[in-house]
Formats: C-alpha cells, structure tokens, sequence
C-alpha cells in the first residue's frame, strides 16, 4: 500500500459514507413512521384511560402534529449538528440514553467479540491441524452444536446450572445493586454478571470463527509455497503463523469487520435474558412503544459503525495481505 | 356455573386473608426496621411521576412516592391516608379533607391544603384523562386553612369518595409545578412526592432505586431502608431471579399465570391474588358490531355459548382470577349476581345459530370472522387458540392475527377488527369505569371507548340514572336493571374477572392490606 494514496482514498470514502449515512437516516424516518400506531396511541393504550384531548396534548408534545416532511427536515437538522433529539415518552435526551447504555453494551460485545475470535479462530487452527483426528472432529461437533443452538435457549440453560443449580453465578444484572463495593469488587463483580452473557453471545460466533478457519486453514495448508517452506526446513510452528494463519486470515478479517459493526448495536436476545442494559434492548423497546426519535438514534449510531467498520476492515486487507491495494 | 374441584381449592386459597400492622402484632411478628427490599418492574415505566404517567408499572412504584388523599380496603370502603378524616354534607355536594399533621414532601416542603386545591383542581385536571372527567364537575376547591381542604360538586355525584387514592389523584407539590408545563416540568424526571419512599436513583434499564424518606409523617415508619426495583424483561429470567431468591417480590404481570403454580408449591414463597378489587379489572372479547354478522344478538349470544369461561379461568390462568359472569367485575359496587350472561352450551349455540340462517357449509364452517390477538403476552396467544378451538365446535372459523402493541392500540381505537380481547378496571364503580363502554355517546375512535360500537337507547338512559343520582338505592336499581339488558344482549363476551398474583418471600409482612394491594405506599411493609 502506497501511504501516499490514503489519504485521498480516506477522503473518498468518508464523502461516500456521509452519503449513505444520510439516505440510511431518511429511509429509516419513513420505515418507522409507516409502522401502523404512534407514540401517543400506545402511552393510551398502556395508561387505560383516554380521551380526545389527551391524545391531543401527547401528540402535540410530541412535534406529532407537524406535517411529516417538517417531522424530517427538523431531525435531519439535528442529526447534521450531531443532536439526535428527545425522547418525549421517557422525557430524556436520545443521547444522553445511548450514552448510558453504550458501555454496557460494548463491554458485554467486546467480551464477546474477543472470547469469539480467540477461542473460535484457536479452534479452528488446532481442528485444521490434527484434520481427521479425533481432536479434529470433537471440535466441529462442538462448532455444529454452538452453531445450531439458540442463543436464548444456551442462555436459560446456563443460568440454570450456574446461577439455580450451583449458585455460583448471578443469573441477571450488571452489577449487584444496593451493596457498597469498592476497587477491585467492583470489578469482580461486573466481571462475574458478564461472565454468563458474554459466553452466550460468543459460543455462536466461536463456532462460526471455528468453521471459518478450520476450512480456510486447509485450503492454504495445500498451497504450493507452504510446501516449498516446509522442503526448505522451516519449523512447523512458524509455518502455521506466518504461512498458514495469516494467510488464512483474509475470510475471518471480513467476518471479524462484520461482527465489529454489530458491536454498537446489543443483542436483544442475550440482552433480554440476562436483563443486561444494553442498546439492544433499548431499541426493541423503543419499537415496541414506538419512541421514534429513540429509534432513529439507534440507528443512526449503528449504522455510523457499521460503515466505520467496513472502512477499517478493508484498509485491514492491505495490512495483512500487501497484494491489495486500497483505490477509490 | 360449574365449578370443578380444583378451582373450589383455588377460589378458597385465594380468599382475602387481609393482615394489618395490627393483626401482624397480635399474632406476635413485631415489626423491624432495617433491610433492603429487592423487587422487579416489569415492563420499565417510560418515567415515574403518578399522573403524568399512569402505566401500571408506574403506579406501582410511584406508589411508594406518593400518596393520595384516601386509600381503600378490599370491599371499596375509604380509609385515612394524606386526609386523615373527611365530611360530606348531606346534600353531596361538599367534600371536606382534614389532612394529617406534619406532612412533608421529600424536598423538605410542607404538604399543605394548597397542594391539594393545586392536585385535584389543577395538576391532574389538565394531565389525566381518568381524572378530569370526574373533577370537571367540582365547582369549587377552596383550602381553608392549611389543614383543610373543600370540594364543592355542581351537581351530587355519589361515587365521588372514591377518586382520591394515589393511583387516581396522588398529591403533587404545588411549588414545583405551579406556572410550568406540567408534563415537562423538571420535578417529572425528578418525582417528589410525601411517600414512604424518595427516589435516588434510576439507570435506566438497571434499576430503579427507592429510598427510605426520614422525614415521613409516620413516626417510626417506613420500616424498610430501600426498595430496589430490578427491570428484568424476560419472563422466565423473572422466574429466576425469584426463585434464586434475588428478588423478594414481584407483581402484576411479572410471572406467567402458567408458571404460579410452581410458585405456590414452593414453602418459602406467598402467593396472593387479592389487592385487586379497586381495579377490578375485567376481560373481554371485543365484538366489532359494524361487522356481519356480529351484528347480530344472536350470533353473539352463540358465541357466548360456545365458550367455556372456567377453563379459561382454571386451566390458562390457572386459578388467579374468575370466570366473569357479566359486564360487572363482581368487585365493583351495584354489581348484580343475579344477572349472567349465556351459560357455556354447545348445543344450544348451534341452534341459536341455525334460527340466525347461518347454516355450515360443506367444511362445517358457518362464517370466518378475524381475531386480533393481544399482545400482552404467551397467555393471551393460548387463549386466542383456545377460542379459535371453542368456536370450531359451533361451526364458527375464528383467524387468528398476531400484532405488537402499536398496532393493536392503533387499529382497535380505529375499529379495524373483527373481534380481539381487551380488559378494562372498572375502578370500583360503573359510572367510572362499566358505564364507557357501553353508552352510545362514547362511541368513538379512541381506546377504552365504546369501539365495539354498541348502541341501546334504554342501557344509555339507564347509565345516565345512575351516574346523576345520590341515592344509592336509585342507582342500584338503574344499574341492575342494565346489567339484564346487557347479559341478554351480549354486546360483548365477558370472558374473565382479572387478578394479578402477588408472590413473595415469606419473610416479607403487610404487603397486600388493601384493594389496591401492591400499589400501597409500604410503609408498613417489614422484613421479619
């Protein structure tokens, strides 16, 4: 990669990026506002009690009697000045409510993300290397088993063998509430409540990391210059890391850059289980009670990271293998 | 009404048991002070403040905060809370409140005749639809001294006593909300309220954290230190953290009615079901009567028929709650036993059926009508099925469609169903909470109107009897005389009168002493 190309082709993708983001924003506003009931409707229909006036003053509150495209043109103006609005139903700033959830969320995706492709891509290696062995096959039977679980069905069943059956482990939260702890606790604490979200959400992506690099790890293995690095004397194990693995790693960078993306964005299923309070959940729930502007930041943040990731995981490429070449 | 064995059992364990400070010392538990209490809300309330906001997880936390002027035993009799006695002069039109001493709010303020002039005639005028309907008719509200508070009616309006606790008309501090838009004043995010317990803390999808208020007019009280309320969204998770012991409490729709049963067998845990009798909250299936051929009495006579309300009462909600027995929750007062609607007979609805020139077709089937189920739940998908069962075997296809909550709330204020379920409190009386969805001058495009469409000049003219008079002999016989007509015309097909179960740690003393149960303050709640 010839550095004085970047920073050109940086500039090229960020203008594309604002491009998309923008259009993403838009199709979003007119997906969400096509979803049949509004805000004031369902806060009537959860209160029991209605009249005409009531809905009347919601909407109101709301901005909800404004004509839609003035609806658009004001978020469209917030979001240009970074102000992603206020969640009239829970009387809070949008990003003052992302702000509290992201790093919970991005603890419990980061942990997952980093157990995922550790443990998944060692997997993988150890299967392809002892390849018919029993070893071999223990592991993509595992790798099938993660793969083919649901998520919230590994999650129940974890809680009841380590939270019901042993009491080792505290079935929902992020931390214990109401006891004072201080320093390492803390830390201990938080440690412990992750341990059983963090597994769930990663056993399915190490099966698929394990997958993936099982099968790319063969291809390369029977690749001419390894067998020429072999014949001239190199040592099993550097053959595996510099030969084998890291040109294996193209496949799992794309996958890892798609996962990466995800981060932002929670899983609502591990979320819900373990009532972890992530962003996940705050956009199911925002959905749910149609709060817009709530679900219109959401989106905004992953779609943001989504296209961020995309950018890292192909300058990545050039990184990791010199052939590519980054070009707008 | 055939009752089976198992649901005499489970009517028997459900019978009031209610237990006072007072009874809890007579049987020796003294209570304690001290101890952090561990609950779960459930779904999360998008924020606490009583009034602004009435979801009923709101209520029940806001609860803690606030308090009304009344409170309510199990048979809908008022008792002293932020009023510690009151007068009603004899023509019914004037209401007076003495309020306790000492009253404080959690920022230090006195609690005043003021503020509750400001409540009643001004704060929940303007927030609370519930709430204005009936206020609208206090001519006057006039504090006459700090202690003292009037109401003066235009006109009698004899279920009047009955609006005055928390969940209805929590008194709010006037200093905080006077000359604001009261829906985004400050104090909403931040509720201050005269209860048993201040708010700290709320992160949000965490927990929400309740403290003991030291200032409380009760001296000695509350017991508790803190309450922390957990939201915990999935329902077996729930079941967990309950189970496991995190939690001490949980109410309301926490726990599935499927799983109570496990919960009852348990030796450590209570299970009640009472507490619900200020509500009295009653299900229904909704019929839309602009559609053919639900238009028809006949048809929704038969309908009536083909539906076995005990099971729905024993075998989906496994005991917690009763089969309805017509368009009054028998909790609400005027409340007629002697009125019931069809009796589950197959038979009898395949004739009533037949006589309406409905006759099957080469499938069987004699007309398909849509049914849109309520989201609230798996409970309400099994009933969906069990209904779309029980009408197979009159000749009757019932489509199930399945919504989220937006939808269904959108398209039933719309009339866009066929039939789907819905459950409404009566609120103790029918003037406040039967008599709405029945009269034709409420038939509207709005939720919790009259969206079945339903229209009978006599049931108009017997709701209005009773709501104008002061009589209660009066409005008894008006009211009976409705429920007749209503039972006979079926205009929609009452299916049960709703409880929730309230499932706690034994160790946990007075938590359901009243008809509005778990929505009590708990300042005389303790942990033994």
């Amino acid at each position: 990669m010839e550095l004085s190309k970047l920073p050109g082709y940086l500039l090229g993708r960020l203008v594309k990026a604002a491009i998309v983001i923008l259009a993403i924003v838009v199709c979003n506003f007119f997906l969400i506002h096509a979803a049949p009931g509004d805000p004031a409707s369902i806060i009537a229909g959860q209160s029991g009690a209605a009249d005409a006036r009531f809905l009347e003053q919601l909407r109101a509150q709301f901005g909800l009697d404004q004509p839609l495209y003035v609806q658009l043109w004001i978020y469209l103006k917030g979001v240009l000045t970074l102000d992603l609005g206020f969640s009239h139903r829970q009387q809070v700033a949008v990003a003052s409510l992302l702000w509290d959830r992201l790093p919970a969320t991005l603890l419990l995706t980061g942990a997952a993300f980093v157990f995922a492709l550790s443990v998944g891509v060692a997997m993988g290696a150890l299967a392809a290397l002892r390849v018919g062995t029993w070893g071999d096959s223990i592991i993509t039977v595992l790798a099938l088993t993660f793969y083919a679980t649901p998520l919230f069905w590994v999650g129940l069943m974890l809680v009841l063998l380590f939270s019901v059956t042993l009491e080792w482990l505290p079935s929902f939260g992020m931390a214990s509430v109401g006891v004072d702890l201080h320093g390492i606790d803390v830390v201990l604490d938080v440690a412990k409540h992750l341990l059983l979200p963090a597994l769930t959400l990663g056993l399915f992506y190490v099966a698929v990391y394990a997958r993936l690099s099982r099968a790319t790890m063969l291809e390369v293995a029977d690749q001419d210059f390894v067998k020429t690095a072999r014949a001239k004397g190199v040592p099993e194990g550097r053959i595996l890391r510099r030969h084998i693995l890291r040109n294996a790693l193209l496949p799992i960078i794309t996958f890892a850059g798609i996962q990466a993306g995800q981060l932002i964005g929670g899983s609502i299923l591990v979320e819900t289980v373990f009532a972890w309070p992530g962003i996940g959940r705050l956009a199911f729930e925002a959905l749910l009670a149609r709060d817009y502007q709530v679900l219109m930041g959401v989106f905004f943040c992953t779609s943001v990271m989504v296209v961020l990731f995309n950018l890292i995981t192909d300058l990545l490429y050039a990184v990791v293998d010199p052939r590519v070449e980054v070009s707008a | 009404m055939a009752f089976s064995r198992r649901g005499l059992l489970a009517a028997a364990a459900a019978a009031p048991l209610l237990m006072r400070v007072e009874d809890a010392l007579a049987q020796g538990i003294q209570p304690k002070r001290g101890g952090t209490l561990n609950s779960i809300v459930n779904p999360e309330p998008p924020v606490l403040h009583v009034g602004v906001n009435n979801q009923a997880p709101t209520l029940i936390v806001g609860g803690k905060i606030f308090q009304g002027l009344l409170r309510y035993d199990a048979k809908l009799n008022p008792m002293p809370e932020l009023a510690k006695r009151w007068e009603v002069s004899p023509d019914g039109l004037e209401y007076t409140f003495h309020l306790q001493e000492n009253v404080k709010f959690h920022d230090g303020q006195p609690m005043t005749a003021d503020d509750v002039v400001f409540s009643i005639m001004k704060f929940h005028m303007e927030v609370s639809p519930r709430a204005r309907g009936v206020f609208a008719r206090i001519k006057e509200g006039v504090a006459v001294n700090p202690t003292t508070a009037k109401f003066t009616l235009s006109a009698p309006f004899e279920p009047f006593l009955l609006m005055f606790d928390v969940t209805v008309s929590a008194i709010v501090p006037k200093h905080l909300f006077d000359g604001q838009d009261y829906r985004q004043a400050p104090a909403v995010s931040k509720p201050i309220g005269t209860g048993p317990f201040r708010f700290v803390e709320w992160q949000r999808g965490n927990f929400i954290r309740l403290e003991r208020f030291a200032d409380y007019w009760k001296p000695g009280q509350p017991y508790l230190d803190a309450i922390i309320y957990r939201v915990v969204p999935d329902s077996q998770s729930r079941r967990l953290a309950l189970e496991s012991g995190q939690v001490q409490l949980t109410q309301s729709n926490d726990i599935e009615p499927f799983d109570v049963p496990q919960m009852r067998a348990r030796p450590n845990l209570e299970v009640r079901t009472e507490g619900w009798e200020y509500f009295g909250p009653l299900m229904w299936m909704e019929f839309n009567h602009r559609v053919k051929p639900l238009d028809d009495v006949r048809v929704r006579r038969a309908l009536t028929m083909a539906v076995n309300r005990d099971f729905i009462a024993q075998r989906l909600w496994f005991g917690i709650g009763k089969p309805a027995t017509g368009p009054f929750h028998s909790a609400t007062r005027f409340y007629d036993g002697t009125a019931k609607s069809a009796a589950f007979n197959v038979e009898e609805a395949k004739k009533l059926l037949d006589a309406a020139g409905l006759k099957p077709n080469g499938q069987g089937v004699r007309f398909a009508i849509k049914h849109m189920s309520l989201p609230y739940g798996e409970v309400f998908t099994r009933l969906g099925e069990f209904l779309r069962q029980s009408f197979r075997q009159v000749g009757v296809e019932l489509q199930l469609e399945s919504v989220d909550v937006g939808t269904w709330a959108q398209r039933t204020a719309a009339w866009e169903f066929d039939t789907t379920i819905n459950y409404l409190y009566q609120y103790g009386d029918p003037t406040l909470g039967v008599e709405r969805s029945y009269v034709s001058t409420n038939i509207k495009k709005i939720l919790f109107s009259n969206v079945a469409g339903y229209s009978n000049p006599k049931v108009d003219e017997l709701f209005t009897q009773g709501r104008d008079s002061a009589d209660p002999k009066v409005r008894q016989t008006a009211f009976s005389a409705v429920q007749k007509i209503l039972v006979e015309e079926a205009p929609l097909l009452w299916l049960l009168e709703m409880s929730f179960p309230s499932i706690y740690d034994k160790k946990l003393q007075n938590v359901i002493t009243s008809g509005s149960g778990i929505h009590a303050c708990f300042d005389d709640v303790f942990l033994a």
